[in-house]
């Protein structure tokens, strides 16, 4: 499979996605920049964590208007692994392909950790190699990782089984623990835990390398 | 030339964890009349619009298209002649 990252202005976990793939999982991943606009060669698309555009306004709030994002879209309509992780979920809920948003923390402060998250949904094409309900271990370090949604959007997330990880001990003040979510569709996953820095046992663990090769175990199946 | 003021803040039923620690540092320095404080977004834009009604369409268009999330913003805003 060949992925391509995203890399905006003021991303900073880009390089740990394109090291998770192209090292830990052994597939292809290019760095692409923000202002390309053809991603029709890729398999799949990763929104990396960082600070695009300095946060400014809101986080993700400019970065859904790079040129790119239009062909992330696309990519989304295709049916294509979508991917984002941190500022990346935060720039996907901006950009509207996922429901939601992202607020501050609860306690004003930022977290960096280790949270264990419980696998809601194994059934998708990013969890397929977890058991249901099963406690991993994720890092996490946002700021603003509260997750927002309103009471319709929360019953319509939890009927289309969307809700695809929970916290266990909610670190944040996300709505109902909601870790990550997915579109109604299964192929674009947001998550705030970052699975690009548990792929070695060197990082501390693997947890996050089987979301990866979940995604191969569908495209091969 | 027209000069709106736009303000952007939580909505009500959004947690504003800024608001809420900025109020509990005025507690700290006994301001103890203080209720509730909303910490939220002021911008000023300077519009070139041929009338104020046309200022006001820019205003609401870039209210929505990029300075408020509607998710857990609200927004309000004054047009004048600058």
């Amino acid at each position: 499979m060949k992925f391509a990252v995203i890399s905006f202005p003021g991303s900073n976990c880009d390089w740990d996605m394109y090291y998770a793939i192209n090292d830990a999982l052994g597939q292809e991943a290019d760095m692409v920049r923000s202002d390309e606009t053809n991603l029709d060669q890729y398999d799949g698309v990763l929104i990396p964590g960082g600070f695009s555009y300095g946060d400014y306004l809101r986080s993700g709030a400019i970065a859904r208007f790079a040129p790119a994002m239009q062909a992330v879209k696309k990519m989304a309509e295709a049916g294509k692994p979508v991917l984002g992780v941190c500022n990346g979920f935060q720039i996907l809920v901006e950009a509207g392909l996922l429901p939601g948003s992202l607020q501050n923390n609860t306690s004003m402060e930022f977290i960096s950790d280790w949270a264990p998250l419980k696998v809601v949904n194994n059934q998708t094409m990013f969890t397929n190699g977890y058991a249901k309900d099963e406690t991993i271990t994720i890092p996490i370090a946002h700021g603003e990782g509260n997750y927002y949604c309103d009471d319709e959007t929360l019953k319509q997330l939890q009927a289309n089984h969307q809700i695809v990880f929970t916290y266990e001990d909610n670190p944040n003040g996300s709505r109902n623990n909601i870790a990550g979510v997915t579109n109604q569709a299964g192929n674009v996953l947001g998550m705030m835990p970052h699975p690009e820095r548990a792929v070695e046992s060197i990082l501390g663990g693997t947890d996050g390398l089987t979301l990866f090769k979940s995604i191969l175990n569908q495209v091969r199946s | 030339m027209y000069l709106a003021k736009i303000y952007v803040t939580h909505k009500p039923s959004i947690l504003d964890p800024q608001g809420e620690a900025v109020k509990n540092a005025l507690h700290r320095l006994n301001y103890t009349s203080i209720e509730s404080i909303s910490q939220g977004k002021f911008f000023e834009v300077n519009i070139n619009a041929d009338s104020k009604e046309a200022a006001i369409k820019v205003v609401e268009s870039i209210c929505k298209d990029l300075l408020v999330n509607q998710n857990m913003e609200t927004y309000s805003y004054e047009v004048e002649e600058g």
